[in-house]
């Protein structure tokens, strides 16, 4: 038996009597057998959001469903992949069908034929419950792929065995308490819209190092903790959230290049397997899993990227690493929803986007966290996401860019006019924030210095006072300003040109170790000091503005970072510049 | 052959509903005979159990409920295909405009075309000589790009555009090029322009043109560029050519979809624009670029006149949120009499940097760009800042800038239409200009690279020239 389809209005399809029909099942539609969800149940009709191209599809006719809800596979194999919005191996595609995207292709998104050497953990006959550790796999060569107990089973191993298997190969047999044999298996499935559980939920505390000095600095974001980029078109959110994913000090990486552009994928497929991660030497793509759908790819499926990739990352998280999610961009997952909305002819709310909006919003960034996972050895998994806005014209009252900034704690800002002057990145310093500030205080005055947070509040109060100052500026000229405003636009100018400004495209200044930025920020600010100091015995204000250490400190930026002593070298000799007699 | 049906029950707009018909599928292609014989082509929007919900392309004048015959074909809309388009006209739906011979096709394509694969593109990376400075030397083009020109009503984007066509190649190279043409509501004489200007440069051997004039049906816009972009894929792909493709004006195809959208009563977006126009422009400009193993390559040059200069206005965002840059035409520029008025500082080209340097442009390029972009914006402030307070209030240092500003548009961004500079010598010119600063103030530059290529003796540009 099977439902027969009565509607076709683009990505949203109608159909009538499919037998053993549920909210979010998967359904194949079509005599093209294509993939849908079911979104809407009404008496007899299912509404269908269908992830592929409908063109030639019409009334009359099948539509079965698999009755299963979309799900995602977990297991060896994910990382290095690039997956489309529904887990379809892009690599294997091509491979199979060519160059463009085919519809109607049933290909599962971890290798069959590929063995792992699986190494038990546990032992026969030893009690193990939902999360416990089964044993392990060496999946690239930084990366322990854990295989875990699935959720909800409990009971005594009564077979382990470790060798060389495909991932459908069973390699242990539980009996759970009821005295049933369960027989598994180290591919795992999940379904994308329901959370993964854990144990129990943790403020974060530790700072998720980016090695970008605009956010480590000023903005931090932690491990665990949540993060928007709004910005205008060409203002660097994907250069931003690209050196995320390249510099974060996460274990696991997950990317999803959610209705944006074909080639920046190709960039990070191009770049991610040359690039070495810099906290273990190897290829940054070791660590990293792709989902990729496109601006041009069906739009059902943008929708469903960023569920399937934030389950991928869950399920890395509850082995107990760091794991990072980049989302670029949320606003093309918001255009998906409204655009379905539309078609079921929902009540629009704001800007056309359903009343529902900001919901799903929350309960996307509440899929981020600290937790203990779910297992017996209480290990501590944490999930970061960082997602990209793209509002019309940059608007920030966007409700897309309103609905999260309800929700997430760190806000970097991303204008235009910075970019335009080639400030990058162009986080605007003084409406941007970060509410993890108190949370990672401790760790950063043990981790980096225990003056850290006092550099950190005084150049960020100097860049206030700058734009006061500038005010003024605009109306009555530089020259009224007092010597010391005069010397403090400078060391201003000196934080933004010398400090926050960072590019993404030079080999040394792309990225920073927190020790160098530390040093950096102190050089300047110190700088500033001594400035003061000789200013107030009387120096001559055009010397101390052009003052030759300038140029030194113009060039900190590309010292190496394995080359603590430079900087170390220079900020002795900007502590002594009032003993070299005259400047 | 195809059944006929009689069926139709409402018209409105561009919209026919077609009812009581029987295996219509969505997207389908249609053709109808109107009472008075003429046969209009369009597609279906949504079908919904018996009725089909069509689109016209011709507009539904002249179409009546009574006599009105529909035919559902089967199939997409699609275009057939052949090298003799080369040198050829066709209309915004590919129909032979010109007064040749029709087209034998060699294959016959669906002008949606498919997704290409994100994991089967090559990453852009070779410079396109356009022969203009300010986009050569600051906003490098490089093949597989997509790089909108932005321009108001009464620039000469038109003319930017034809001088590109007629200058652009990549260096050291012979090989296999064409030019895509599309034509989207631009009038008589912009068209002429064009297929002139093709004549004297390109040779029109090497172009193919699709015409949809501003009297042309305006829903047919929603084809043109498909048809276009299919036709280059063909000879991108198939045929190993590197094609160049113009869409003028994507403004005019935006209103057509606008049209569609409020026929079909669609909760409207900003400014009256659909929510989905979004994803279908990418379905459009995302047809640039290069596939892994394959010799071809296709560089999207989308033109937009920006309604009222705003940036901000849906359709230029939205391009922007998509295309790999943008060149930006200012009005006051055009007004001081530059050509190019190409506003650098808001302009900007994403792919540049694997496009430049050594071994692609010259080793001093990426240095040289950032100085002069630097002196530039920092000239352009001191303008503003002189407008408030006075020439006078400058710092000596401010001054030289405000002068650096003034030359570096009459002498850079500024040249001929027919002036086509290499990139040698777009990057001396840079270096003349940096003549006009103090050394010191060259931070940007590497010292080796001052050594090498800074003149020795000041620039002294020719005033108006
Ligand atoms: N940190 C950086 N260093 C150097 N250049 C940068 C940096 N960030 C951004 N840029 C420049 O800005 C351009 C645009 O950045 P990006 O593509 O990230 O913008 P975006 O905000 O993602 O735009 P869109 O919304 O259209 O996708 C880049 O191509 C690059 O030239
Ligand atoms: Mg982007």
């Amino acid at each position: 038996m099977k439902g027969k389809i009565v509607r076709v209005a683009g990505p949203l399809v109608i159909a009538r009597g499919i037998p053993g029909a549920k909210m979010y099942d998967v359904v194949r539609v079509g005599n093209a057998g294509l993939v849908g969800e079911i979104i809407e149940l009404k008496g007899d009709e299912a509404s269908i959001q269908v992830y592929e191209n409908t063109s030639g599809i019409g009334p009359g006719e099948p539509v079965i469903t698999t009755g299963a809800p979309l799900s995602v596979e977990l297991g060896p194999g994910l990382l290095t992949s690039i997956f489309d919005g529904i887990q379809r191996p892009l690599d294997v595609m091509r491979e199979k069908v060519g160059d463009f995207i085919t519809r109607g292709l049933d290909i599962p998104p971890l290798s069959r034929e590929k063995k792992w050497d699986f190494e038990p953990a546990v032992k026969e006959g030893e009690e193990i419950g939902e999360g416990d550790i089964l044993g392990e796999v060496q999946e690239t060569k930084y990366i322990r792929h854990r295989i875990l107990v699935p959720p909800g089973i409990k009971g005594k191993v009564r077979k382990i065995r470790g060798g060389s298997f495909t991932i459908e190969e069973e390699i242990a047999v539980i009996k759970t308490d009821d005295g049933k044999e369960t027989s598994l298996t180290m591919l795992q499935k999940w379904p994308v819209r329901r959370p993964r559980p854990f144990k129990k939920k943790l403020p974060p505390e530790k700072i998720l190092i980016t090695g970008q000095r605009v956010i480590d600095a000023f903005f931090p974001l932690a491990k665990g903790g949540t993060a928007c980029v709004p910005g205008p078109f060409g203002s660097g959110k994907t250069v931003l959230q690209h050196q995320l994913a390249k510099w974060s000090d996460a274990h696991i990486i997950i990317y999803i290049g959610c209705g944006e552009r074909g080639n920046e994928m190709a960039s990070v497929l191009l770049e991610f397997p040359e690039l070495e991660d810099p906290y273990t030497g190897e290829p940054l793509i070791n660590r990293t899993v792709l989902i990729a759908n496109t601006s041009n790819m069906p739009v059902a499926a943008r929708e469903a990227s960023i569920y399937t990739g934030v389950t991928i990352a869950e399920y890395f998280r509850d082995m107990g690493y760091n794991v990072a999610v980049m989302a670029d961009s949320t606003s093309r997952w918001a255009e998906a929803l409204r655009e379905i909305s539309g078609r079921l002819e929902e009540m629009p709310g704001e800007e056309g986007y359903p009343a529902y909006l900001p919901q799903r919003v929350a309960e996307f960034y509440e899929r981020a966290g600290r937790v203990i996972c779910i297992g017996k050895d209480g290990r501590e998994g944490t999930l970061s996401i960082i997602g990209a806005v793209s509002p019309p014209g940059g608007d920030l009252s966007d409700p897309v860019v309103q609905a999260t900034l309800k929700v997430v704690k760190v806000f970097w800002s991303l204008e235009d006019w910075l970019a335009y002057r080639r400030h990058f990145p162009a986080i605007n310093w003084l409406t941007s924030y970060s509410l993890y500030v108190e949370n990672l205080e401790s760790y950063l005055k043990k981790e980096i210095a225990e003056d850290w947070l006092n550099l950190r509040k005084e150049a960020l109060k100097i860049l206030e006072k700058e734009a006061d100052l500038q005010e003024i500026v605009r109306l009555v000229g530089v020259e009224s300003l007092s010597p010391k405003d005069r010397l403090l636009l400078e060391t201003a100018r000196s934080i933004r040109e010398d400090f926050l400004h960072q590019n993404a495209f030079d080999p040394v200044d792309t990225y920073s170790p927190l020790k160098k930025q530390y040093l950096m920020l102190k050089i300047v600010l110190e700088f500033h000091h001594q400035l003061i100091k000789l200013l107030e015995e009387g120096k001559d204000i055009q010397d101390l503005l052009s003052h030759p250490l300038r140029e030194e400190i113009a060039r900190m930026r590309y010292v190496k970072n394995e080359d603590e002593k430079t900087l170390s070298d220079l900020l002795e000799r900007v502590r002594k510049i009032g003993e070299v007699a005259h400047v | 052959m195809f059944k006929e049906y009689l069926t139709v029950r409402e018209i409105s707009g561009p919209l026919v509903l077609v009812e009581e018909v029987e295996g219509v599928k969505y997207d389908e292609l249609i053709e109808i005979t109107a009472p008075d014989g003429s046969l209009r082509r369009g597609r279906v929007l949504e079908v919904h159990e018996d009725k089909a919900l069509v689109q016209l392309f011709e507009g539904a004048t002249g179409i009546d409920i009574y006599r009105t015959r529909v035919r559902f074909l089967g199939r997409g809309i699609e275009i057939g295909l052949s090298l003799d388009m080369l040198g050829r006209v066709f209309d915004g739906m590919g129909r032979v405009r010109d007064d040749g011979p029709p087209i034998i096709p060699e294959i016959t394509l669906d002008i949606n075309g498919s997704p290409i694969n994100p994991y089967s593109r090559d990453y852009p990376s070779e410079f396109i000589q356009t022969g203009i400075s300010a986009i050569d030397g600051l906003n490098t083009l490089v093949r597989g790009q997509k790089l909108p020109i932005f321009s108001g009503s009464g620039l000469p984007h038109a003319r930017v555009a034809a001088q590109i066509v007629r200058q652009a190649k990549v260096l050291g190279k012979e090989e296999k090029f064409a030019v895509v043409f599309a034509g989207m509501g631009i009038t008589f004489e912009e068209a002429d322009f064009f297929l002139k200007s093709f004549e004297k440069g390109v040779a029109l051997s090497r172009t193919v043109v699709f015409l949809n004039l501003a009297d042309d049906p305006s829903i047919e816009r929603i084809a043109t560029p498909r048809v276009a972009l299919t036709c280059a894929e063909y000879l991108a792909f198939y045929k190993d050519m590197h094609v160049l493709v113009i869409l003028l004006d994507m403004t005019n195809y935006c209103e057509a979809l606008r049209e569609i959208s409020a026929a079909r009563k669609e909760v409207p977006g900003r400014r009256g624009y659909p929510g989905y126009m979004y994803t279908d422009l990418a379905s459009i400009y995302e047809r640039a670029g290069r596939i892994k193993g394959k010799k071809g390559s296709i560089t999207q040059m989308p033109i937009l006149t920006m309604p009222e200069d705003d940036k901000t206005h849906p359709i230029p965002d939205l391009t922007g949120y998509i295309t790999e840059g943008q060149i930006i035409l200012s009005r006051s520029l055009h007004r001081k009499g530059i050509y190019p008025p190409i506003d650098v500082l808001p302009s900007l080209s994403r792919l540049k940097d694997r496009g430049i340097g050594k071994g692609k442009t010259r080793e001093d390029h990426a240095d040289l760009f950032n100085q002069l972009f630097s002196a530039y914006a920092h000239g352009k402030e001191v303008q503003e800042l002189a407008v408030i307070l006075g020439e006078e209030s400058l710092s000596e240092l401010d001054r030289i800038y405000y002068k650096f500003a003034e030359i570096f548009e009459e002498v850079y961004v500024n040249q001929g239409e027919y002036e086509e500079r290499s990139i040698e010598e777009t990057l001396d010119l840079g270096w003349k200009l940096l003549t006009l600063l103090p050394q010191s103030e060259l931070k940007r530059v590497r010292p080796e690279f001052i050594e090498k290529y800074l003149p020795k003796e000041k620039f002294t540009p020719e005033r108006g020239g």
